[in-house]
């Protein structure tokens, strides 16, 4: 089935032309309001975890309004476009994995950050939605479920990235990379048993990559997840204290601007990975159960795009996409918690930093492009 | 098109697979939350007290104050003790970039020893951050002034004022006063933790060490709000520390100063105590001491000298030292004498210089070669007769010596309020045999019949021994402490003096007749101490003593020019007056004096007219 990009465009032109104005825009109001709310509670959040400090939340605005754009922008490029790119953007992620590794900046004792002059890049954030784009556009290729040969090369197309960015090291980030890649295949309809074998390998690859793959500090964290109290003052000390900030919030929370573990210092990482135990300091269970539930709202809309989704593509890149939004989540509540280990992992779109809100919004731009630009389909 | 059938066909199943697993990617969102919410449920609820107990630890820490020490005064109100600001130069190595430089900067400011740079290092190691560390303590006015205007200079570094004990009339009184130092290992096992938590310093010796639970007062604290730093940011809570009561003293600071004047260049104690009261009026151990210098620790040179001088500076002579009594404990075994009727008021005896046991060949001497001739009690009191005395001890017997002297506190401890005192020697046959392991010897009993031989009194003992007399056997505990007061505004809570007893007298006249006996040591033409007389206003009953340093072998000639300084005899004097109704009663002690009458008596008159000439109480 031979399409023409150009044949499609002008049947999108035409479907939209019956709509609205606001359809006009590719922007899926559902998901835009859900986004632009959590945005606001984490401006609110990153005030007081900052310290009151305007120019964090002024520079976190800042940061906002380039990723909305840049989502506005991605929206605007018709699904097909997107496949079509896929290949060169995975391409490009792969040379700039690559010069990070030869002309990289160190920075905390790992090698993430490419300086082109103007502006600094961290291109694994790229593959965060390349790898995904990748494999869904290989598995789109044929027809699904794949066959055992291109489960194989599907997996090196993940595995390639994934070992560049653990190379760096960034151990967060290649984990959510590769399991962004890994919910493509599952998504594909992967037989139960080959998912349950590539379970038993990955558990038999888990002592290789320990004692082989790891850094000292990676291990570190992991020994300390298993047991803080061994370390109260050294790796221990973040899960502690931040156990002690979300504990004594209790079910209220201290208020606003109150917590004293985190406005006293002594969470540390409070603005960027641990802001999640200041938010529970000070609102408390309840404020806790409004964030999930908003956190809820947006996967679903996202599950509801994906399903909705109109070609294989656009159906794997969405689907993988928001359940990787749903593994930050967890991945970050569950460390700060303390129910997983210390992996660098920021609470998506209420953590300070600009680089991987830009990322997710992107991410989001993709889901309203495969929503807007869905085909009425008349039976 | 049959092509295009099996695509079809693989589009729904695609589809169907598709949804199905998004589906089950729902489910598996919605495990994660649940997850997520009973993690937190766990933490917030659940163990949500035990958070908050962490959380309150993290950030609230109690920062104990130190109560101010209360002050002491004499009996008229002058202060013996107080405490004055001194301005220490502290460091906090947190806000300080260059530790070394800046002390290097410091040093052309501030006086800095090697010593003090050694002992802020040894500090910092041990304090926890955001502490200020002293680099040197009791900064003088110039290097204050000097620093204050460069202060901008030295970010971190601070100048502040600490209350430090004072003494403002130096070494004067130092031996009843005692001083303050710093807290060492064995005193921090027997004080209170808790009351001392902020407290640097505690009383070492006398008034100070005894008086320690008034004078200290009760510890104070801040709960205060801390960041992850340590960092003070606010006070949450204070409850404030109680001051240390004020301690006022019988002590009277101007007849101290002229009883210390006084026995200036020699060695020597003088306790004077007010018979009525048993206050003591001045304590006087010289040569004395700067208590000022043990406040914060003395150096290693000061206190070699002090400690390793010949004339014991350091040693309390008033309360510690262990003297023969010699003719000073005449008036009580003549008193005894007259009460057990050995003699009567009457009874003479010849004096012709020297006395002999029957079946023994030793000759007692009297003190005059040639004796005294006939005389009675008065003579051999005024004249310090000693054949009278060894007559009348031997008739005595040392039990019954033994059993008198007991009523005027011979061979106890005084229970004078401060730490350390002797508690002398008063023998008998019982003392003799668990010490000695010996029978006690007729002879023994003669010389203790004139305050030598086995006999030991401390000052204080022979001052008390002499207040009793002067009280007509009324025995009043001696003490410092007068009264306490908890401030400026609140009453005088005074000590009541405790009685301990009345020597069991049963004739009074035998009072008025020692009395006038020991009037005569003074103010009759042949008392031994009637240089004193001249321009008395008032009546001095005394008696001198001189104690034997050691032993003059039998018919060896007491050649006091041959006799090294040391092996001289020492000079003792008691007095008490005015006679008639006495206010004091005195006991000195000059060692080698040689001369009661002539070196102690001149030094006691100083003092009674020091105390009952001075100008009336304004207070």
């Amino acid at each position: 089935m031979a399409r023409s990009p150009l044949s499609q465009g002008l049947n999108d032109n035409q479907q939209q032309g019956a709509k609205g104005s606001l359809n006009r825009l590719h922007i899926d109001w559902p998901l835009m309001t859900g986004l632009i709310a959590l945005s606001i509670f984490g401006l609110i959040i990153l005030y007081s975890a900052s310290g009151e400090n305007w120019s964090t939340v002024s520079r976190q605005m800042i940061w906002m309004c380039i990723a909305f754009v840049v989502m506005f922008f991605v929206a605007q490029i018709p699904p097909y476009q997107i496949q079509f790119w896929t290949p060169w953007v995975f391409g490009l992620g792969l040379l700039l994995l690559l010069a990070v590794l030869f002309f990289g900046e160190m920075g905390k004792g790992a090698q993430r950050w490419l300086d082109l002059g103007l502006f600094r890049v961290q291109p694994s954030e790229l593959m965060k939605f390349a790898v995904p784009m990748m494999v869904a556009w290989y598995m789109a290729e044929k027809s699904l479920p794949p066959s055992f040969p291109r489960i194989l090369m599907a997996l090196v197309i993940i595995a390639v990235p994934v070992a560049l960015i653990a190379k760096q090291p960034d151990l967060g980030t290649s984990l959510l990379v590769g399991s962004a890649g890994i919910f493509v295949l599952l998504l594909t309809g992967l037989s139960w048993w080959l998912i349950g074998g590539f379970g038993l390998i990955l558990a038999a690859a888990a002592p290789v990559v320990w004692f082989f793959y790891m850094h000292d500090y990676q291990r570190q964290r992991v020994l300390t997840f298993l047991n803080p109290e061994s370390d109260p003052l050294g790796s221990g000390y973040h899960i502690i204290q931040s156990k002690i900030a979300i504990g004594s919030g209790g079910i209220y929370g201290k208020g606003w601007l109150n917590g004293t573990q985190s406005q006293l210092d002594f969470l540390p990482e409070r603005k960027t990975d641990f802001i999640f135990a200041v938010f529970s300091e000070e609102f408390g269970l309840i404020g806790v159960c409004c964030l999930l539930l908003l956190y809820a709202y947006i996967v679903f809309r996202g599950l509801t795009i994906a399903y909705q989704a109109q070609s294989t593509y656009a159906r794997l890149v969405a689907g993988s996409l928001v359940l990787t939004f749903m593994v930050y989540i967890f991945v970050n509540i569950g460390m700060v918690t303390g129910i997983l280990p210390v992996v660098g992992v920021p609470l998506p779109l209420v953590s300070y930093g600009g680089t991987s809100m830009v990322t997710l919004m992107l991410a989001f731009g993709l889901l309203m492009s495969f929503h807007t630009h869905r085909k009425l389909i008349t039976s | 098109m049959e092509h295009s059938r099996v695509k079809l066909k693989d589009h729904i199943r695609e589809t169907q697979l598709f949804s199905n697993r998004v589906v089950l990617a729902g489910l598996v969102v919605v495990l994660l939350l649940i997850t997520l919410i009973a993690r937190m449920i766990f933490l917030q609820i659940y163990s949500h007290e035990h958070y908050t107990t962490l959380s309150q630890n993290n950030r609230v820490n109690i920062v104990p104050v130190a109560p101010t020490r209360g002050l002491i005064y004499d009996r008229k109100g002058k202060v013996l003790a107080e405490n004055i600001p001194t301005f220490t130069l502290e460091l906090i190595p947190e806000k300080i970039e260059n530790l070394e430089e800046v002390i290097e900067r410091l040093r052309t400011i501030v006086d800095l020893t090697e010593d003090d740079i050694r002992r802020f290092y040894k500090t910092k190691k041990r304090s926890s951050s955001f502490r200020a560390i002293p680099l040197r303590f009791k900064l003088n006015e110039n290097e204050v002034a000097r620093f204050s205007v460069r202060q901008h200079q030295f970010p971190g570094v601070e100048l502040n004022a600490h209350l430090t004990r004072h003494y403002p009339n130096g070494e004067v009184g130092v031996h009843a006063l005692g001083y303050v130092g710093r807290i060492n290992e064995a005193e921090l096992e027997r004080l209170d933790v808790t009351n001392y938590k902020a407290t640097s310093h505690t009383g070492k010796l006398g008034v100070e060490k005894q008086y320690e639970d008034f004078l200290h007062g009760t510890v104070g604290y801040r709960k205060v709000e801390t960041n992850a730093r340590g960092r003070v940011l606010r006070v949450l809570e204070e409850q404030l520390p109680i001051p240390g009561e004020d301690v006022h003293l019988t002590l009277d600071l101007e007849v101290q100063k002229v009883a210390e004047e006084q026995l200036r260049g020699k060695r020597g104690a003088l306790v004077a105590i007010s018979p009525k009261t048993g206050g003591v009026i001045a304590l006087a151990s010289m040569p004395g001491y700067d208590p000022n210098l043990f406040v914060n620790g003395i150096d290693t040179k000061n206190y070699k000298a002090l400690s390793q001088s010949t004339e014991r500076p350091l040693f309390n002579r008033a309360i510690k030292g262990r003297y023969p009594p010699g003719s000073t404990l005449k008036p009580f075994i003549g008193l005894a004498g007259l009460e057990y009727d050995v003699v009567h008021q009457g009874t003479k005896i010849n004096c012709i210089g020297w006395y002999q046991l029957k079946n023994d060949e030793h000759k007692y001497r009297d003190w005059k070669r040639t004796g005294h001739g006939p005389m009675n009690l008065h003579g051999a009191i005024r004249e310090s007769c000693d054949i009278y005395f060894y007559d009348m001890s031997l008739h005595l017997g040392i039990d019954r010596i033994f059993e008198f002297n007991n009523y005027f506190g011979f061979g106890k401890a005084t229970g004078i309020d401060i730490p350390g005192e002797t508690r002398g020697i008063l023998p008998s046959r019982e003392w003799k045999r668990r010490v000695k392991n010996e029978a006690w010897y007729p002879g023994e009993t003669l010389i203790t019949g004139i305050g030598q031989g086995f006999n030991v009194s401390s000052p204080i003992q022979l001052a008390v021994g002499t207040a009793i007399l002067a009280n007509h056997g009324l025995h009043i505990q001696p003490h410092l402490g007068l009264a306490v007061r908890q401030n400026k505004d609140s009453d005088l809570m005074y000590f009541e003096p405790e009685v301990i007893g009345t020597v069991p007298i049963e004739n009074k006249s035998n009072w008025d007749y020692m009395f006038d006996s020991m009037i005569a040591v003074v103010h009759g033409t042949r008392g031994t101490a009637r240089r004193i007389a001249k321009d008395l206003k008032y009546k001095i009953a005394g008696k001198t003593g001189t104690a034997q340093v050691f032993g003059i072998a039998q018919g060896e000639e007491y050649d006091k020019e041959n006799l090294a300084d040391r092996l001289r005899d020492h000079a003792l004097f008691i007095a008490f007056a005015p006679a008639e109704d006495p206010e004091i009663a005195v006991a000195a002690i000059v060692e080698n004096g040689e001369s009661g009458g002539g070196v102690t008596a001149p030094i006691v008159r100083a003092v009674l007219d020091a105390y009952l000439l001075q100008e009336p109480d304004l207070l």
